[in-house]
């Protein structure tokens, strides 16, 4: 008998197919209508701090420089009030092998899979985390799928897709490309189906504490360099995990007083399954369009039960603009000798500013960097966007349109933070949890203190949001 | 018209849905195109660019698609010169000096 392989047919094999593909039986972590204990699915589906600590340090991964930006934080003191320009100090993962910190998730990941029978590995990805996962196989000798969404339906690639393609092939991996639409995750479900191979998804508990210990590292790094935690971590915020791990790892850390500050590039505007708008952005991660989707509702992850869960952690999130984080980049070139890739530098625009806020005295730690090259360098996507009508002027990043015009600043003081509103975020949490379960009566005890937890926030917080939501009905 | 032999590293293209059967949730203008696949592989016939054909992929799957290159290369690069980027530089540099 051959199997329907329709899409309505794969998807409602959903649940089979990732169980298989995951190996971790996620009901029985379910507790409430909505609730799930989230902490007790990290304790025992995932490592500990110190065995990831092992897993990693055998392939050379983690222990990454952290590294003071003087150049830049004097820079920023130019701006500042008096006072004021926190030292800002950045960790540089594009020193793992893979380039980014993704090779901190998917270390663990290809390690889990390799030690539970699986002969390969496959992950839904178009950015760095692709080129972490078949490095891990490489090294740990599995094979390893990345499907990635790449192409509009003219075969266009977005040159830094293409270059992640370029890199996940050079270690050895078959690469799936596909024209953008969400029925990638279709694909997907299909090739785990038929390979038997892993899920290597981003979001499973044993890759997001694999993002503990850069928290953690970077805490103790901090301590033994400067005597304490540092005041502000500052996080580029995507899918969740980044901000999630490396909050975690704080906490462990004993760091929790650090302040947790997500930043995202603003592609407010663009949708991120049209054809028409694909190669319209110049950035393919660290954006709006991933950020709040995923902070409002981590459970639309290719697994069961998302173990990245940003709200929980977030204390302030912030957007920059394309046009800005380019300039950054420039600056960090130009200023620190560093040539990093500016997805990677996205908290790095939002600290600049920060630092302006913040007492001479104070520190900040932006926790990431990437690698840089062909296709995902400023200069490639630049020439990808005026290629593809999008105007490059000089002036006011607020009148920037993503699609439309990328606005790099006139000055690096015209660089500004924008606030989204957590408690927006958190509504929006709320309702689509109460969208998912409808409650006919009151919510429980117990689902009640987990939509708390969800948000950072607290029972007369949700009671509030969930009257609201009755009243607007 | 470029030819292929058994063996020779190609790329093939894939139809896995056509616009009639695509995910409800897809936006109108994605809808309106095809979701097309493309991998490469070792060729397991002869044939010509356009001709179906089956390859066998890096991990030793197959795959059935109409074939689209030969040996394919990367495109991407570091594109064209951006003169705003060294007008960035150089008031960066300036400010520097300043400070």
């Amino acid at each position: 008998m051959t199997r329907d392989m329709s899409y309505e047919a794969v998807m409602g094999r959903k649940n089979e197919i990732m169980k298989q593909a995951i190996g971790i039986d996620y009901s029985v972590f379910e507790s409430g209508a909505l609730a799930f204990d989230y902490e007790r699915m990290m304790h025992e589906a995932g490592y500990t701090l110190e065995e990831i600590r092992d897993i990693q340090g055998a392939t050379g991964v983690g222990n990454t420089p952290l590294l003071e930006l003087r150049n830049i934080t004097e820079l920023a003191r130019k701006y500042a009030p008096k006072g004021k320009g926190a030292r800002i100090f950045v960790k540089d993962e594009a020193s793992n092998p893979s380039g980014s910190f993704k090779a901190r998730r998917a270390a663990t990941a290809v390690y889990h899979a390799k030690k539970n029978g699986y002969k390969g590995v496959i992950a839904a990805t178009s950015g760095n985390y692709g080129a972490a996962v078949a490095s891990q196989a490489a090294m740990q000798g599995l094979k390893c799928i990345i499907v990635q969404e790449c192409y509009d339906s003219r075969m266009v690639g977005q040159p830094e897709i293409l270059e992640k393609q370029r890199a996940c092939e050079a270690y050895g991996a078959e690469v799936i490309q596909l024209t953008v639409g969400p029925e990638l995750f279709y694909t997907f479900l299909s090739l785990l189906e038929e390979t038997g191979y892993f899920n290597a998804s981003l979001y499973t508990p044993f890759g997001i504490a694999g993002v503990e210990t850069l928290g953690f590292e970077l805490a103790e790094q901090f301590r033994s360099r400067l005597g304490k935690a540092p005041d502000a971590v500052v996080v580029t915020h995507a899918g969740g995990g980044n901000v999630t791990g490396t909050a975690r790892g704080l906490i462990k850390a004993g760091a929790e007083d650090s302040l947790v500050v997500g930043a995202s590039v603003d592609l407010s505007g663009l949708h991120m399954a049209s054809d028409n708008d694909f190669n319209r952005k110049s950035f393919t991660t660290g954006h709006t369009g991933f950020g709040i989707p995923f902070a409002t509702w981590p459970d639309r992850a290719d697994v069961p039960r998302n173990a990245a869960r940003p709200l929980r952690y977030l204390d302030r999130y912030l957007l920059v603009k394309q046009g800005e984080v380019f300039y950054i980049t420039e600056a960090m070139a130009i200023l620190e000798g560093l040539e990093r890739g500016p997805a990677g530098n996205t908290s790095l625009t939002a600290a600049f500013v920060l630092a302006q806020e913040m007492d001479r005295d104070q520190t900040i730690v932006v926790q990431e960097t990437e690698y840089t090259g062909a296709g995902k360098h400023p200069m490639p996507q630049i020439s990808f966007a005026k290629k593809n009508g999008v105007e490059v002027l000089f002036g006011d990043p607020d009148t920037e349109v993503p699609g439309k015009n990328i606005v790099f600043p006139d000055s690096p003081k015209a660089i500004k933070i924008r606030d989204f509103d957590l408690d927006k975020a958190r509504r929006s949490y709320i309702r689509n949890s109460m969208e998912k379960c409808p409650y006919e009566g009151d919510i429980n005890a117990e689902d009640m203190a987990f939509l708390a937890a969800e948000t950072k926030s607290d029972k007369a917080f949700v009671q509030t949001v969930i009257k609201e939501l009755k009243a607007s009905k | 018209m470029e030819k292929v032999k058994k063996g020779d590293w190609v790329q093939v293209r894939q139809t896995v849905l056509t616009p009639e059967g695509r995910a409800p949730q897809a936006p109108e203008d994605t809808k309106a195109t095809p979701l097309l696949l493309w991998v490469k592989g070792f060729a397991k016939s002869d044939g010509a660019m356009g001709d179906k054909m089956s390859v066998e992929t890096i991990t030793g799957r197959e795959v059935t698609g109409e074939l689209t290159a030969v040996n394919p290369r990367y495109v991407h690069d570091f594109g064209d010169f951006v003169p705003e980027f060294l007008a960035i530089d150089v008031q960066l540099r300036s400010l520097m000096e300043e400070v």
